[in-house]
């Protein structure tokens, strides 16, 4: 049996997900998904599967999200739904309940939060409203785990019954819209038999103005105009328009199973608790203040203290290993080209990346403690401002500067933008806030060329990343996302302490999902590499790396870099291997102009003049991020072809950029 | 009066939800419908969104957006 999970956002819906399936979690692959969908085994129960759809406010077909949802439970036919309901804020979230009904499959409502409900002194009469909703209520907390079993066995119960919902109607019997409804209903009642859906979904749909609804069912001109006919004597009689009058129809319901079945608390300290705290958190002059402290300590702790903590513990882990296999292949006596292929192919390649992974995870970490918080709503809610000017809301404002640290950890807290158009374009975006591990090629070239200015050279290299990347945003804002923007219209939940098991299930989660997705992409990449360094054509293991494959296909691109300034080899061939991690830049530069990385600066001067370097760095700054942020987009974007356009436009902008100061700057020399 | 223009701090009962497509759809799903009571919390420290209450929870709202929604004459 198949569960769907269906809830609004901030309602709890991924702690139940975790406390129904435990660690039995794989990623859903279902027909006609295009988002993936978590999907886990229930516990304790033979064959059942519970698939976690996005969180939606309603089923309409406007949002990525929502059309992911609807799509699945029409489509797919689960055998049952288990609709999370938040009991703190009961009405809203009895709105998507109502539409879920009216799909007409076996449903059970689980009421989560209900310790906070009765723990300030409200309550809520489970039999009543279980009655008024026709289908089974059951009162849980998904933090704590109460009600959890209680919750499946009336879910498999209900599917293995295939009890639909007892209530039909929401509308007031004899009200006008009650009689548009069943008007409508008898009129498609055999069109909606003919393509399986529940005729009073279609319906609802149908007087809503869904525009795919009445060629799905195949309405004919005589029947689309007697449609019409309904609605617009309902308009008329109501007063209200057609979207109006079923809001207000599904909300005069709620209001009054909520008023027969819920006592509410006067005001529940949890929402007293995020008052008192958001006083200073999104105070008028405390909010920003707080803000940057908050994220300058999630920099540090990242950096310089547990990340940084952790890379070198992975890394001497790494170095200590390939020493062992080093000495073991050594005195094994094996063929030289597979000791380096493995040495200085794997290790060093691999391994350089995989010391990146507790940067990664820790950032990641803090993000969905943000995030479960409540605070990274917050943060939307008054840095909206400053990115609605360039097409998005204040969602993608933490991802964006998460990239300054790492663009795999702020591809993957897109997650957190809710709209699909914002989250492409966020992920678009992220890749131009200059990553850490470019730090060092600015450093090296900031010595060699800007010396007392070198301070100043950072600056404005950070600053031309976001300029580009501003600029970027308003010709897509222009051309590929034009569109409406997503409305803006969140919810600020309470403050909440974050479930640790969640943070940790999530974290896992995203680490093996980077592991097992990049690790091989990474893999390839550095063997591709190891392949074209270590050959020449004649597959000849090369003594002199001038004539290495690597070096005869940078030779042959150099022509491209010319117009940049930077037209020779060792700078092409230290830009390929930046592919692979950008800390490679330097090194192997340093390999190839045959210096150590102290003397590297004085090196550099034979190669670049201040100017060909600001283009060069112009350059580095702009072009493909590593194979790990490309896997991770590409994880994301979950399309290989748009990920490769998303490569193909950061070296084009790259190029353009560092042509422009090379021809410009050259006006001036 | 409209949404925006309401004082912060005060509440109303909304008369009308203007607007149309995706956004209007939006406001009335998450409940801001005729008749119902709205209250503006605060006002973001640069000036913009809105933090509004309603039915209980509480919501950013743009000034853009809420312009669109009319109150009736503000009641205490």
């Amino acid at each position: 049996m198949i569960f769907a999970l269906a809830g609004n956002q901030n309602c709890g819906k991924t702690t139940l997900f975790n406390a129904l399936t435990g660690a039995n979690r794989h990623v859903g692959n279902f027909p006609g998904v295009t988002v993936d969908c978590m999907a886990g085994d229930i516990k304790g129960e033979k064959d059942c599967q519970v698939v976690d759809l996005p969180g939606i406010y309603s089923l309409r077909p406007y949002t990525q999200e929502e059309i992911v949802a609807r799509d699945f439970i029409i489509n797919n036919k689960p055998d049952g739904i288990i609709n999370i309901v938040d009991g703190t804020n009961i009405e809203r979230n009895l709105y998507l309940t109502l539409q879920l009904l009216e799909l007409r499959v076996p449903t059970v409502v689980a009421l989560n939060f209900m310790d906070e409900v009765t723990g300030n002194g409200g309550s809520i009469d489970v039999e009543k409203m279980s009655a008024a909703l026709g289908v089974p209520v059951v009162p849980i907390s998904a933090v704590k785990g109460d009600g959890v079993t209680e919750l499946i066995r009336r879910a498999v119960e209900t599917a293995k019954a295939k009890r639909l919902p007892a209530v039909t109607d929401f509308c007031s019997a004899d009200s006008q819209v009650h009689r548009c409804i069943h008007a409508v209903i008898h009129l498609i009642e055999d069109h909606a038999g003919s393509i399986g859906v529940s005729p009073r979904f279609c319906t609802a749909k149908l007087i809503e103005g869904d525009p795919g609804m009445a060629d799905e069912l195949g309405l004919d001109e005589n029947e689309r105009e007697l449609l019409e006919h309904c609605i617009v004597q309902m308009e008329n009689e109501t007063g209200l328009d057609r979207n109006a009058a079923l809001a207000d129809m599904r909300y005069t319901f709620i209001e009054g199973v909520v008023q027969d079945s819920v006592r509410k608390p006067r005001e529940s300290r949890e929402h007293a608790r995020s008052v008192k705290i958001d006083k200073v958190l999104t105070g008028k002059y405390t909010a920003i203040p707080i803000f940057v402290i908050v994220m300058g300590l999630i920099f540090f702790l990242t950096f310089n203290v547990v990340g940084a903590w952790l890379q070198d513990l992975l890394a001497s882990g790494i170095d200590l290993l390939a020493g062992v296999v080093d000495r073991g292949l050594t005195a094994y006596g094996i063929n030289p080209v597979v000791h380096s292929l493995i040495i200085d192919g794997i290790f060093a390649g691999v391994g350089s990346v995989l010391s990146f992974l507790p940067v990664i995870v820790v950032l990641f970490f803090f993000l969905s403690v943000l995030e479960d918080t409540g605070y990274m709503a917050r943060i939307a809610f008054f840095m909206d401002k400053l990115l609605r000017k360039i097409g998005l809301s204040g969602r993608s404002f933490v991802p964006m500067l998460i990239g300054f640290g790492c663009t795999v950890p702020a591809v993957m807290a897109t997650r957190t933008v809710s709209a699909d158009r914002d989250r492409k374009m966020t992920i678009l975006l992220t890749p131009y806030m200059s990553c850490s591990a470019k730090i060092p090629i600015y450093a090296v070239f900031a010595a060699a060329f800007f010396g007392g200015r070198s301070a100043i050279a950072m600056i404005v290299i950070y600053l031309t990343g976001i300029i580009i990347g501003v600029i970027v945003a308003l010709v897509l804002k222009k051309t590929a996302y034009r569109g409406e923007p997503v409305p803006f219209v969140m919810e600020l939940p309470n403050y909440r302490f974050p479930s640790l098991k969640t943070t940790g299930l999530l974290l896992w989660d995203k680490v093996k999902d980077f592991l097992r997705r990049a690790f091989s992409i990474i893999f390839i990449a550095t063997v591709v590499i190891w392949f074209l360094r270590t050959f020449d054509t004649r597959l000849n293991v090369v003594e002199d790396s001038s004539l290495s494959l690597l070096a005869l296909i940078a030779r042959f691109v150099a022509p491209i870099f010319r117009p940049l300034g930077f037209g020779d080899w060792r700078v092409v061939t230290a830009l390929v291997t930046g592919f692979t991690a950008k800390e490679a830049v330097v090194s192997t530069m340093a390999v190839l102009l045959e210096t150590g990385t102290a003397e590297l600066p004085a090196a550099l001067g034979t190669l670049f003049s201040p100017l060909t370097a600001s283009a060069f760095l112009a350059f580095t700054l702009l072009y493909t991020p590593c194979v790990a942020a490309v896997a991770t987009i590409r994880r994301e974007l979950g399309s290989a072809l748009k990920t490769l356009g998303v490569v193909v436009l950061q070296c084009g902008v790259a190029w353009v950029v560092a042509l422009l100061i090379n021809t410009i700057g050259g006006l001036f020399a | 009066m409209t949404l925006d223009e309401m004082p912060v701090g005060s509440e109303g009962v909304i008369s009308a939800v203007n607007g149309d497509g995706p956004l209007r759809c939006r406001l009335l799903d998450m409940g801001l419908i005729p008749k119902t009571r709205v209250e503006k919390i605060k006002v973001a420290p640069l000036g913009d969104p809105m933090q509004i209450r309603i039915r209980g929870y509480e919501l950013t709202l743009r000034a853009d957006d809420a312009k669109k929604i009319v109150l009736k004459e503000a009641g205490a």
